[in-house]
């Protein structure tokens, strides 16, 4: 909402500077977010002075002139009448835009080069006279900006209303939160209206049929009217907060709705058939047209104006193409309503048709100030002396809002604010915006808002008023009473902080991913259709198609991360991230949202290093980070099992395994398919794991038992096994641990080997176990007996042999 | 006889400076100093001497073997302080053999620096989903269907009655309809508004705050918030609280802060202003008591929201709100 000072000083004395007002203003809750000034384009118009004239030499009606602007003297070409040499008048200078949408440049004109503009009072917006050069006193200084030489200053305060304050959307409610600041009084207009003759009544009638969309209509009927431009006063005041002028009766309806914050509507009351007007709603599917030439499809919910025959308007929102007011228009009944604020929404929001009025209504207007605006309006009609308006008004009236009567407890108010206020500083306060404030007992007050305050219901709303009144900067600051508690936050958070740490501790950088994907992702990682990553949660109005789903994995998001670090040559690309996932279920239940810890390796091994040669890393140096993250977060008991091909999706067959701990899967770590990666625009080994991050998180101890060092020494022996190349060697490995002996202490793989002299289709592993009893040093004949047991029983359950 | 000793010390000498190895001074000290060594053998011939020399030849004997023990060491000391021989030195000044150096993202870093200042005070951390229900999300705090209101907030939506949370607060009521006063929660989280330029991203992260007990007043809350801003930025940072709109909070406030920039001067940042922007707070709406159940004589309470990208962008100087997602490594890795 744009305010000009000039147009408040109408209503409201100011003698703090436009600066001071402005942040006063945002201080009482009207946000002032610019302070600009409304002759700024005069900057760049200034004091010229002709030194030469000269008739053009293609052109009779047209001079050559030289203009003296201080320090510089432009040729302009200059078609007025009253142009003198060694006349002063104001000169446009090239890149200059006036108010009437005229941007000045240097151009030709016949043949002759101009560069700037001699304007008239018209041309610039300042004056009614277009017809000839705006002389100067002969006193002022060529070059002398004409802001500064003629004193033009109107600051305009641009505001930030909050929906709650629909009564600043008209320069009165702005004006009286002024008057409250400068501690003054608001002048009203006063309306008077002429004799008038005839009677409405006679001559057409309102019938509300849907009053729950239109609780009150009121209508004015003026006679033999001439539309033509509007006198320059009333102009004047419309470009000062930017508002285009039309005609003298759109004019006057615009200033009308600017100053009280009623829109207004006019129909040419010719085009109204039967000349009467029905406010009813619209039927399903029915079409209309609306004054800016679209055609808009209507429901039963759609509040229409309507003659007795057809739709002339949409109610609140939009004037109707067949009932326009035309130049020729002579005779218009002009509508003040009060639609309600929900109907009027629900119709500009479906229509996509936000309009000044419906901002208006959609917020409220003050249901008691319909007639004030309708004979406002009348008022500078008759004013204008373009017009008769005939006598009486129209008012159908049903059940309108009124304001409660609201008991306010002073205690409870300064309680809540922090404050110490008396009856009477809250009386004062409240009485300073009109609101009526009657003592009710000790401790509290009756108070009644004004029609216009609809926002305020209820004591709260009252404690707003006082607080803002007072000046938040005056409530003292104090610190809230807090019991001394512990309070511990869910344990996943902070699991959640200890896998961000260790992954950034191993050389990985954090990426944070929009949650929204491709509606396509889901095939591009060639998830089966009975997959619940399927069950994607669609979004109604996403920004774009990229971003229409929710996501259902972190893998797209993290492989287009690499993509893009790729294209900016990054060789080597290290990232994780921690996000939520959702698995729809059906459209009007919320989804199931998971947490993923996701990490993501291509490229390098290593940072290159001047003393080796790198090498690319592969599926071990991602398994690796996994085993230490899950070491990291005390987590016992985890393996990699190969995962089934039917599950592998976008993993590779073969280079994927399932990562469980115990009885849980809890993740997924393996190569991407190169065919997915080629659809990112990757072509190279691109390795990744998923943890379910509500799985892991169960099973993090909070804290490890201590197991006393031990006091006696270990004894290792080694064993090779020729085992199937096909053989898991993690099983092997495992099944020492499960054969229970107490003494094993450790199992340590330290070579796997195939080929020569190993027959193909076999494989060698050797790995060590670590002998030690907590109670004695053993013997090697013990452990040498126990040793054998072992490589005895691995040998049969694993079809091994021993080395030749 | 006197020259005899002065030999042996001088040629020691001369021979301990040319040494160039440790081993080598070793066997000089070994051939003078030494059980055999020329110092014994000419203690051993003393008593060739005049008898008369003999006290003096001894005295000065013995002053000769202390000053060459000591010239010993201190030519040890020397060439083992310089033991490397030339071609076994390195050039220290080549690169180290990397590691990675892993970054958490700038929001996370914020994110719990916000999330650590307020559990100091006692504030619990909890999550809500990110997907809500029009009821959470809206009707819960007070946005009636149909009110102009929801437009402060570009809604994503999933249906009628389910959206993309446009902002944290619904975890206030999720929160208090389990549990009665004192409440007192940080909620941190990804919310959703269907907007993107140069300073909107559709999705952004904010942390809500709630503390509901008995007593608790407007005063409060500005204490509680100037004691964050100072903690979060410097306790010269100035604070102004200014009378604003949220349906779920009354009175509502928007809290600027003095610019981090220019200090209050204005600049291209706080857009002259000499403000910023950085929360949105007030004291809990009754209604939103009403629809949790709470007794709204007894119990009051403030809430405050902010945006986590914001106060990143201040902190660190960034200037578009867009970078943070485009998780470009050389952007990552500079925080």
């Amino acid at each position: 909402m744009k305010a000009s000072l000039s147009w408040l000083n109408t209503y409201v004395t100011t003698t703090k500077t436009a600066e001071e007002l402005a942040a006063a203003l945002t201080m009482a809750g009207l946000e002032v977010e610019a302070v600009t000034d409304r002759y700024a384009y005069l900057d760049t118009v200034v004091v010229g002075r002709i030194i030469d004239i000269n008739p053009h030499p293609n052109a009779d009606k047209l001079n050559c002139c030289d203009v003296d602007t201080g320090d510089r003297t432009f040729p302009v070409v200059c078609g007025a009448p009253n142009a003198r040499l060694n006349g002063l008048y104001p000169m446009a200078l090239p890149g200059t835009h006036l108010p009437n949408g005229m941007a000045v440049r240097k151009n030709k004109i016949r043949g002759e080069i101009s560069e700037g503009m001699l304007c008239s009072e018209g041309e610039l917006s300042l004056g009614p006279d277009f017809s000839g050069l705006l002389a100067l006193d002969s006193g002022l200084t060529a070059g002398t900006r004409l802001n500064i030489a003629l004193d033009y200053s109107d600051p305009v305060f641009e505001i930030g209303l909050t929906p709650n304050r629909p009564d600043c959307l008209g320069i009165i409610g702005i004006a009286r939160e002024v008057a409250v600041i400068e501690q003054t009084g608001l002048k009203q207009p006063e309306i008077e209206l002429p004799e008038s003759t005839g009677d409405i009544t006679k001559l057409t009638s309102v019938t509300i049929e849907s009053p729950d969309h239109c609780p009150r209509y009121a209508a004015r009927l003026v006679k033999n009217l001439r539309v033509k431009p509007s006198p320059f006063w009333l102009q004047d005041k419309l470009l000062s907060v930017g508002s285009r002028p039309i005609n003298n009766l759109v004019d006057i309806t615009n200033f009308v709705m600017l100053e009280s914050g009623q829109p207004l509507h006019a129909f040419d009351f010719d085009q109204l058939e039967e000349r009467r007007i029905v406010v009813r709603t619209a039927r399903d599917g029915e079409k209309f047209t609306t004054l800016d030439q679209k055609e808009r499809t209507l429901t039963d919910e759609t509040l229409m104006i309507c003659d007795g025959v057809k739709p002339v308007a949409i109610g609140g929102v939009m004037g109707g193409l067949n009932s326009e007011i035309e130049d020729t228009t002579t005779n218009v009944l002009i509508e003040s309503a009060y639609f309600s604020p929900a109907s009027v929404r629900k119709t500009s929001k479906k229509l996509g048709l936000p309009t000044d009025a419906s901002h208006r209504f959609e917020r409220g207007v003050d249901p008691a100030g319909t007639l004030f605006a309708l004979d406002r309006a009348a008022q500078l009609i008759t004013d204008l002396g373009e017009g008769e308006l005939v006598g009486g008004t129209i008012d159908e009236k049903h059940e309108l809002p009124e304001s409660p009567d609201i008991p306010l407890r002073v205690s409870s108010t300064n309680r809540v604010l922090g404050l110490d206020l008396t009856a009477g500083q809250m009386t004062t306060h409240l009485s300073g915006i009109e609101f009526d404030v009657r003592v009710h007992d000790e401790d509290t007050l009756m108070v009644k808002a004004p029609s216009f305050r609809g926002d305020v219901s209820r004591p709260a709303d009252l404690m707003e008023e006082i607080a803002r009144l007072s000046g938040y900067d005056n409530i003292p600051t104090t610190f809230p009473e807090i019991p001394a508690t512990a309070v511990k936050s869910a344990k996943i958070l902070e699991h959640r902080r200890d896998i961000c740490r260790l992954m950034a501790g191993f050389g990985f950088t954090e990426a944070i991913n929009y949650s929204f994907i491709r509606a396509d992702a889901c095939d591009h990682l060639r998830l089966p259709a009975a997959d619940k990553r399927r069950h994607v949660v669609r979004v109604l109005n996403p920004l774009s198609e990229d971003q229409s789903v929710m996501r259902t994995s972190l893998v797209p998001g993290l492989l287009e991360t690499v993509s893009r670090n790729l294209s900016h040559r990054a060789n080597t690309i290290r990232m994780f991230e921690t996000g939520r996932i959702f698995i729809g279920k059906g459209a009007d239940q919320l989804p199931t949202e998971y947490e993923i810890v996701a990490g993501i390796w291509t490229g390098r091994r290593r940072e290159d290093f001047w003393q080796e040669k790198n090498t690319d890393c592969d599926f071990f140096d991602l398994k690796g980070i996994v085993e230490a993250l899950i070491t990291g977060l005390n987590v016992s008991g985890i393996n990699f099992t190969a995962l089934p091909e039917a599950s592998c999706s976008y993993y590779q067959t073969g280079h994927t395994a399932r990562i469980s701990a115990g009885d849980h899967h809890i993740g997924v770590i393996g190569r991407i398919l190169p065919a997915v990666c080629d659809h990112f625009g990757i072509d190279q080994p691109v390795f990744i794991f998923e943890l379910d991050l509500n799985t892991v998180s169960p099973l993090i101890p909070d804290y490890n038992q201590y197991v006393p060092l031990p006091k006696f020494p270990a004894t290792s022996r080694d064993v090779t096994l020729i085992v199937d190349k096909s053989s898991e060697t993690d099983r092997i490995l495992n099944a020492v641990v499960q054969f229970d002996e107490p003494l094993v202490e450790d199992v340590r793989l330290f070579d796997v080997f195939e080929g020569d002299p190993i027959q193909a289709g076999r494989k060698s592993i050797s790995f060590r176990i670590t002998y030690r009893s907590a109670r004695e040093t053993l013997l090697d004949e013990s452990v040498n007996t126990l040793h054998k047991k072992i490589s005895d029983r691995l040998l049969a359950q694993f079809d091994a042999d021993l080395p030749a | 006889m006197n020259t005899t000793i002065d030999k042996i010390q001088q040629s020691a000498k001369s021979e301990l400076e040319s040494a160039s190895s440790v081993d080598e001074v070793k066997s000089i000290s070994i051939k003078v100093l030494g059980r055999k060594g020329l110092i014994t053998q000419f203690l051993r011939n003393i008593s060739a001497l005049p008898e008369s020399e003999r006290p003096t030849a001894g005295k000065r004997a013995n002053q000769a073997k202390k000053n060459i023990e000591v010239l010993v060491d201190e030519t040890i000391r020397k060439l083992e302080t310089v033991s490397t021989a030339p071609d076994d030195l390195i050039d220290v000044s080549l690169p180290g053999r990397p590691s990675f150096a892993g970054k958490l993202h700038p929001i996370t870093q914020v994110t719990d620096s916000i999330c650590d200042i307020f559990t100091r005070m006692g504030f619990e951390i909890v999550e809500g989903p990110e997907i809500e229900s029009d009821y959470y999300n809206f009707e819960a705090l007070n946005f009636p269907k149909n009110h102009p209101a929801r437009d402060m907030q570009d809604t994503f939506f999933v249906s009628d009655e389910v959206v993309l949370r446009t902002h944290t607060s619904p975890t206030q009521p999720r929160v208090m309809e389990k549990q009665q006063p004192p409440v007192r929660i940080i909620a941190p989280g990804k919310v959703y508004r269907c907007d993107s330029d140069l300073t909107h991203t559709p999705m952004f992260h904010q942390v809500e705050g709630l503390l509901v007990d008995d007593n608790i007043s407007f005063g409060d809350l500005k204490g509680t918030l100037t004691a964050f801003v100072h903690q979060m930025f410097d306790e010269e940072t100035g604070l102004r609280f200014r009378p604003s709109f949220f349906p779920f909070t009354e009175p509502s406030a928007e809290v600027d802060i003095r610019c981090v920039i220019c200090r209050g001067k204005g600049c291209r940042v706080c857009s002259q202003t000499g403000w910023l922007e950085i929360l949105g707070a007030g004291m809990v709406h009754p209604a939103v008591f009403e629809n949790i159940g709470y007794d709204t004589d007894r119990y009051s309470g403030f809430a405050f929201g902010m945006g986590v990208e914001r106060i990143a962008m201040l902190k660190y100087g960034i200037d578009d709100i867009r970078r943070y997602y485009e998780n470009d490594l050389r952007f990552l890795q500079q925080f």
